[in-house]
């Protein structure tokens, strides 16, 4: 390949898990993440790897469930009503802890939607990605490059801490086209993985993997310990992105495809002498709230930008603590917002300080 | 050129929209440049308006949506009616006269009418009459360098379509040559 060349968001992340030794894609079509599904059935194949087109979206992602609990590096994607359909399997995997990469290409919601981008899959990815009590890692890409980065590094956090972990982007980032780097090709280690139900040739006990447990008591062991698991990623894991934020009196919260609006529109504020920055979270789970320690004293307002009608905005009221207002401002539906919608929100609130 | 360059392609599905934009961004990234390139997708492909938003910058692109377009390359009179109040001030209109009857009286943008759609079909170049008005572009605002517009090119007419190269390369002469 050359060194330098466009490559669509979709397809970026579809080769990004083919480099990180991913071997196995189980998928069903869904715009607008199709050209994912579309890379891996051309390259799977080329690569010794496992493409395959399942009857439906509870199949694909059960499918992973079970090559993921084989010890393989496995993936499913889709869009958003695609991953209501697959959050059955991913509580079961985070019941049994199964490591597995999922990715939403978010489009508008609810039911069937629009296919048009979208970001209001927040709490489905943060809060209940199916039932029961869990978590799973969720990584959110604001570039085309940031996808390919990101997609190595949720296949390795979901094997070190032995849970799922979903890329969560959007319609307009898996449509677009950005210049990407793939890093060097190295000699790739895979973690081993002694809990994998893979064939033991009666050499050691075998292993199962469940998540049904009928003694109430054992059950709130697993998910206690699993808990602890959960604190040590909320301490190690936080990651985000600080634009102008030293001296900003109103701090831009935004992920994605929002991000890279909010981003316009820290700049066109900065023109008009409004200290305005942006912190953009990259994981959703765990919150990045250590971003928030020093700004929730300097800073005097914060806003969401998002494409719902408000759901990360909760999280940021929670790392703000109430010590300093927090506002909304976004488009649903599949609007994109404009940086212009965004600036007007920015010079109100700058009224209000 | 200024610093950012934001380009809106539009026209009908299949009028090469989103090809023409590819080119314009392959050859921005040819010449060490930020480039985003954001299609419009779903059914207005498939026959209905498409567009596209290129942005080719200096520094790191935030929204790849263009609002408001440095330059403006109409295939057709729905897209032209839709965006020619959009063109940034000093900006450039880049209209296919062919298919496009009316006449926009703003006189803070250069304005340019090319008979793309015409000439392509005067000269074979049937359904290249987007490489037409990419030339034209090229030649009104020198957006890219012209070593790297003919490396993109190049690049992205694939392996398997090599007999359309040549035919492409006339294309984009011919409107420069407008």
């Amino acid at each position: 390949m050359e060194d330098k060349f466009l490559m669509k968001g979709n397809e970026a992340l579809a080769e990004a898990a083919i480099q990180a030794g991913c071997r196995h894609f189980f998928g069903y079509p869904i715009t607008p993440q199709t050209e994912l599904a579309a890379y891996m059935a051309k390259k799977m194949p080329k690569v010794g790897g496992t493409y395959l087109q399942a009857e439906s979206e509870l199949a694909a992602a059960n499918m992973v469930l079970g090559a993921a609990g084989a010890g393989v590096r496995a993936m499913t994607s889709s869009s958003s009503p695609g991953i209501s359909l697959k959050s059955e399997a991913i509580s079961y995997m985070a019941g049994s802890d199964i490591p597995a990469l999922i990715v939403n290409v978010q489009r508008g919601g609810p039911g069937l939607g629009g296919i048009q981008p979208s970001q209001s899959d927040y709490w489905q990815a943060t809060r209940a990605t199916g039932h029961g009590d869990f978590q799973i890692l969720v990584f959110a890409p604001a570039s085309v490059q940031e996808m390919v980065d990101l997609v190595g590094l949720a296949f390795d956090k979901g094997d070190e801490y032995r849970m799922p972990a979903m890329i969560l982007a959007d319609g307009m980032l898996g449509q677009m086209m950005e210049p990407v780097k793939f890093p060097e090709k190295s000699e790739q280690h895979l973690p081993d993985k002694p809990w994998a139900c893979c064939g033991h040739q009666n050499k050691r006990k075998h292993n199962v993997l469940n998540s049904l447990f009928l003694s109430p008591s054992e059950l709130e062991n697993l998910i206690i310990e699993r808990y602890k698991r959960y604190d040590i990623i909320k301490e190690k894991e936080q990651r985000w992105d600080e634009y102008m934020l030293d001296d900003a009196d109103i701090v831009l919260v935004a992920y994605g495809a929002s991000a890279r609006v909010s981003h316009t529109a820290v700049d066109m504020a900065r023109e008009q002498g409004i200290k305005a920055g942006l912190l953009r979270p990259i994981t959703l789970w765990p919150y990045p709230n250590k971003a928030f320690e020093k700004l929730k004293d300097t800073a005097k307002a914060f806003i969401s930008v998002e494409m719902s009608m408000g759901q990360m905005v909760d999280d940021v009221r929670l790392a703000v603590e109430c010590r300093k207002p927090v506002y909304f401002t976004g488009r649903t539906g599949g609007k994109i917002p404009n940086p212009n919608e965004v600036l007007k929100k920015i010079t109100e609130v700058e009224g209000t300080l | 050129m200024s610093r950012n360059f934001d380009i809106l392609f539009a026209g009908f599905g299949g009028q090469g929209v989103l090809f023409s934009g590819k080119i314009a961004a392959y050859a921005g990234l040819y010449d060490d440049k930020n480039i985003t390139w954001l299609p419009s997708y779903g059914p207005e492909m498939r026959g209905g308006t498409a567009n596209c938003s290129v942005c080719i910058s200096d520094e790191p692109i935030g929204s790849p949506c263009v609002v408001s377009p440095t330059a403006f390359v109409a295939l057709n009179l729905p897209s032209f009616q839709k965006f020619k109040d959009s063109v940034k001030t000093g900006g450039t209109m880049i209209a296919d006269s062919s298919l496009i009857p009316e006449k926009c009286d703003r006189t803070d943008i250069n304005i340019f009418y090319v008979p793309a759609a015409k000439l392509a079909a005067e000269n074979g170049l049937d359904g290249l009459s987007n490489i037409i008005l990419l030339g034209k572009l090229f030649k009104e605002t020198g957006f890219c360098t012209r070593e790297s517009l003919d490396k993109a090119l190049i690049h992205c007419v694939p392996k398997s379509k090599q007999h359309l190269l040549e035919p492409n390369k006339r294309a984009l002469q011919l409107g420069m040559d407008c």
